[in-house]
């Protein structure tokens, strides 16, 4: 095997995209965005249901959902919603464990659900999530919101919400970092590893 | 994960990876309307009973179809079994014919580990169901995830397993699966019933249940064929209950939030008291309920994945 | 051609190289290498310092014609007997039909005669139908052309007391021995494995020792009262050891056989779940191992026998409950016996030529077999290059069956030359 060349993957090769003060900037403004789109606040209208796809979707509807209600006075449930037992590349990688799924006690029967995830890259994830919303309710509407766009859909499927549209190579590696995961924030993009072979 | 055999050599983290899925998937199809999951669209799983055994065969089967795999039955009286075709052949066919997964319950103890070694070409992964008087891993499982949900973990619990130890494959694999996560285990039966050599497993012995019940987290009763007594293992049947029934008096020096668990089908009367079965401290529909839930586990486990993690 | 010179081989091992010229089926000289002048038309065997002992005796064969010839035939075990080095094995009665009459034995003994590579005595059953409730004819089968000498009911053990007290009585008259499989079938029902912590832990049955120890102790008590003759079939426990011990302290006139397999393997084979390591009596610990070891050394244990015990691979490539219990023998007893107990220096090859050769023949009763290497004795002979290794392949063996529970192993002892009344038997692995 040759020598993989070195500092491929060293940190010297990551491009900060957000910084921790644009993460937080960012969901702010999807924050602003959800209660426009969603006409919260409206009399008739329920308040949307948030569900994270883990693992950094969680912390990311939480933070959201928090925001919302920071901005709007209402509160706004959020949840989890695990997509590993829908998809559709189970039989190309090694055995997953399964992440939690929190479905908040509203339900999310006729309710407005906004999924959240970090980073929207081919939409397979999405899809499975659509799947598995079905399994759980039927909602009003389903909508969609990503911290980063990458691009390179396989499916047609595309965000409500984007924090940030980042055009990629494909070989390229975006990675979502989280205080609640991580321990701090950011954004990053980095040479993948079909560059470094 | 490519087969499951036996509890026996199962390590810790795999054990506790089984039983996070099972939690996982209890609660993703809590209370929901349709519990039914795709992840095993297109895959087949055959059940392949030669004893038996309705409650598991039929927890199996649940677990595979909420799973959306494609399960067939086939029992030692419907099929060529029953023609006198052997183990190996009747395994080769349904490989042949496309099962991805076969769990097996028979008679003769070690026919997994066999059918294991016939199927590996074939690349199909086996699950014990029980083996004669051998192990019945997912039994263990079940009642695993049943006490941990009841007693929050099994580190340092204190669980004693009664009775017929001697004949039974629940019994072997609850001592290794419950070692194996921590736990400390009492096995309580006449000397009659506890095999040679069970002073090397990792469980201490003791033939008064009276004596260990104040200390107990959990007690697990054993199912106890009367007819054990024609191999003269025990006088009567009444003397055993005496001895060794769970019953209500019995229930009185067990700590007030202790579990009752037992594998099933039970003999109201003679191990276990009806009143016992049906207090509110006896798990035994939990157990059955955790059932489909852990063997969907399994199934998880040994088919979702590309296999590149199987052994 | 019945002239054969065997160029400097070393008698039991010992001493330095010599020549040994058989003519007319017995040694017709012993002499310093070289001396003798090589006969016209002689085949001479360079033995080149290889070891000469008597030809080997097996008191316990499973040749299964009649009735499972897809499993080995008298002629199939005969070869697997002469490659081995064997020059008589008793062929065990447990046939379909069963050894306990005349014409069976008979077919059995001509049959061998026929074939000539090893001297085939059948053992005819002790009861009729290996049932166990009434004696066989035993005299009728003593004084056929058979001239059986050896009854038992191997396979099952003969376990009615007044039965065997009977057989014992009986068989003194006709200088016959009674060779008993101790196994109280009480104690074993259901037995799949011995009874310890390894068969526990995978929930076979035990098959305890006791089951076997309680019958050699009152076989050995019926033998003093009865002052019989008897002979205790694979022993396989350290407790069967000391009541053999015991018995013979006593004065019984008890002997015993040790099976490779009891010498080499343990029940940690359990783990394989592989019925090729299922065996009647089972493999036992490792303790009992070495005891075997030790009390074939010490003469405790008076031979090996083989209990070659050929299977159809549907009979072993099944679940471990289905299984038959058997394991070949024949052609592996000789190396097994040089790692077991040559190599570790319990034996020396005059030893292997007492408990292969001289013992069985006497406990049989065998006038021309395990005689002294002398001239005018009959040319029984095996011819051993204790340096070689081969390693075993079951599909290899001279057996139908190929079941034997060494495949893949490496191991030491090759028989160069067999010799039956001095013709050739087997050579360099080959039949004549």
């Amino acid at each position: 095997m040759a020598p993989r060349p070195r500092g491929a993957t060293e940190p010297a090769a990551q491009r900060e995209l957000l910084s921790a003060g644009d993460v937080a900037r960012t969901i702010a403004r999807m924050a602003h965005q959800v209660i426009e789109k969603t006409a919260l606040g409206a009399e008739q209208e329920p308040p949307p249901v948030l569900l994270g796809i883990p693992t950094r979707g969680t912390p990311l509807a939480a933070r959201l959902a928090a925001r919302i209600t920071e901005f709007s006075g209402v509160d706004v449930p959020a949840g989890a919603l695990d997509v590993t037992l829908y998809r559709d590349d189970l039989r190309r990688r090694p055995t997953r464990p399964l992440e939690q799924t929190q479905v908040p006690g509203t339900g999310i029967d006729d309710r407005v659900v906004v999924l959240v995830d970090d980073v929207l890259f081919s939409g397979r994830t999405i899809r499975a999530a659509l799947d598995a919303l079905r399994d759980h309710g039927r909602p009003r509407s389903v909508q969609l919101a990503v911290l980063v766009d990458r691009g390179h859909r396989e499916l047609p499927i595309r965000a409500d919400y984007v924090g940030k549209n980042v055009p990629t190579s494909r070989s390229e590696d975006v990675s979502v970092r989280l205080a609640e995961v991580d321990g701090h924030d950011a954004v990053l993009l980095r040479a993948g590893r079909e560059d470094a072979r | 994960m490519r087969h499951l055999l036996t509890t026996e050599g199962l390590a810790a983290d795999d054990a506790t990876a089984l039983l996070d899925t099972a939690d996982e998937l209890k609660r993703t199809l809590l209370g929901r309307e349709v519990r039914k999951l795709p992840t095993l669209r297109g895959r087949t799983v055959v059940t392949m009973f030669y004893e038996n055994s309705t409650r598991t065969r039929v927890s199996f089967e649940i677990a595979g179809k909420w799973m959306s795999a494609d399960v067939i039955n086939v029992s030692a009286s419907g099929s060529s079994v029953g023609k006198g075709e052997s183990l190996r052949d009747t395994a080769l066919t349904l490989a042949a014919a496309g099962a991805d997964c076969v769990i097996a319950r028979h008679p003769a103890s070690g026919a997994a580990h066999r059918l294991a070694g016939w199927l590996a070409e074939a690349g199909t992964s086996v699950v014990n169901a029980g083996d004669g008087t051998h192990e019945h891993p997912t039994q263990a499982l079940l009642d695993a995830a049943t006490l941990r949900e009841r007693l929050g973990g099994l580190k340092d619990r204190r669980i004693a397993i009664v009775g017929d130890v001697l004949h039974s494959r629940v019994a072997r694999s609850n001592v290794h699966l419950l070692a194996t996560l921590g736990a400390e285990v009492v096995l309580v039966a006449p000397p009659t019933l506890l095999p040679v050599g069970v002073r090397s497993w990792p469980v201490t012995v003791s033939h008064d249940l009276d004596a260990e019940l104040p200390a107990l987290d959990a007690v697990m009763m054993l199912r106890v064929q009367a007819e054990r007594m024609h191999g003269a293992f025990f006088p009567s049947a009444r003397e055993y209950s005496i001895a060794y029934g769970l019953n209500e008096a019995r229930l009185r020096l067990l700590p007030e939030d202790a579990v009752v668990l037992h594998p099933g089908p039970m003999l109201r009367g003679m191990e276990i008291g009806s009143a016992v079965a049906d207090a509110p401290r006896s798990a035994i529909t939990e157990q059955v309920r955790n059932g489909v839930h852990v063997r969907m586990a399994v199934l998880y486990h040994l088919l979702a994945g590309d296999g590149a993690d199987r052994d | 051609m019945n002239e054969v010179l065997i160029r400097g081989a070393r008698l039991y091992g010992e001493g330095e190289p010599v020549d040994v010229l058989v003519a007319d089926g017995v040694i017709a000289g012993i002499g310093a290498p070289g001396v003798a002048t090589v006969p016209e038309g002689a085949e001479v065997i360079e033995a080149a310092g290889q070891v000469l002992l008597p030809g080997f005796v097996d008191l316990h064969t499973h040749l299964r014609e009649p009735g499972r010839e897809d499993t080995e035939t008298i002629e199939t075990g005969s070869s697997a007997a002469a490659l081995g080095g064997y020059t008589a094995v008793f062929a065990m009665a447990n046939t379909d039909p069963v050894a306990d009459n005349a014409v069976v034995v008979e077919h059995v003994w001509r049959r061998g005669r026929e074939i000539g590579l090893v001297d085939v005595h059948p053992v005819g059953a002790v009861t009729a139908g290996l049932a166990g409730e009434r004696l066989a004819e035993l005299g009728t089968m003593a004084k056929s052309a058979a001239g059986v000498r050896m009854f038992s009911d191997d396979g099952h053990c003969v376990a009615d007391p007044l039965i065997m007290r009977r057989a014992l009585e009986y068989s003194t008259a006709l200088g016959t021995v009674v060779a008993q499989h101790a196994e109280e079938p009480r104690l074993t029902v259901g037995a799949q494995a011995h009874e310890g912590e390894r068969a526990s832990r995978l929930g076979y049955t035990g098959w305890p020792s006791s089951a076997e120890e309680s019958i050699v102790a009152r076989d050995c008590v019926l033998a003093r009262h009865a002052g019989a003759r008897l002979h205790v079939c694979h022993v396989s426990t350290t407790g069967t050891v000391d009541v053999l011990a015991w018995a013979k302290g006593l004065g019984v006139d008890v002997s015993a056989e040790v099976t490779p397999h009891h010498l080499l393997l343990t029940d940690e084979r359990l783990a394989t779940y592989d019925p090729i390591n299922k065996v009647n009596p089972p493999l036992r610990t490792e303790a009992d191992a070495e005891r075997m070891r030790q009390a074939l050394a010490d003469g405790v244990v008076d031979c090996v026998a083989t209990d070659h015990a050929p299977h159809a691979v549907q009979d072993k490539d099944c679940e471990w409950a289905a299984a038959r219990p058997g394991m070949l023998g024949l052609q592996t007893a000789l190396s097994i016996v040089a790692e077991t107990m040559v190599r570790p220096g319990l034996l020396d090859w005059r030893g292997v030529a007492r408990v292969m050769s001289e013992r069985p023949a006497e406990i049989a009763g065998l006038p021309d077999q395990g005689r002294p290497l002398a001239e005018g004795e009959p040319a029984n002979l095996v011819l051993i290059d204790p340096d070689a290794e081969w390693t075993v392949h079951g599909a290899e063996l001279a057996s139908l069956a190929g079941n034997t529970p060494y495949e893949g192993m490496r191991l030491p002892a090759v028989v160069s030359a067999t010799l039956l009344r001095g013709r050739i038997t087997a050579r360099e692995g080959k039949i004549g």
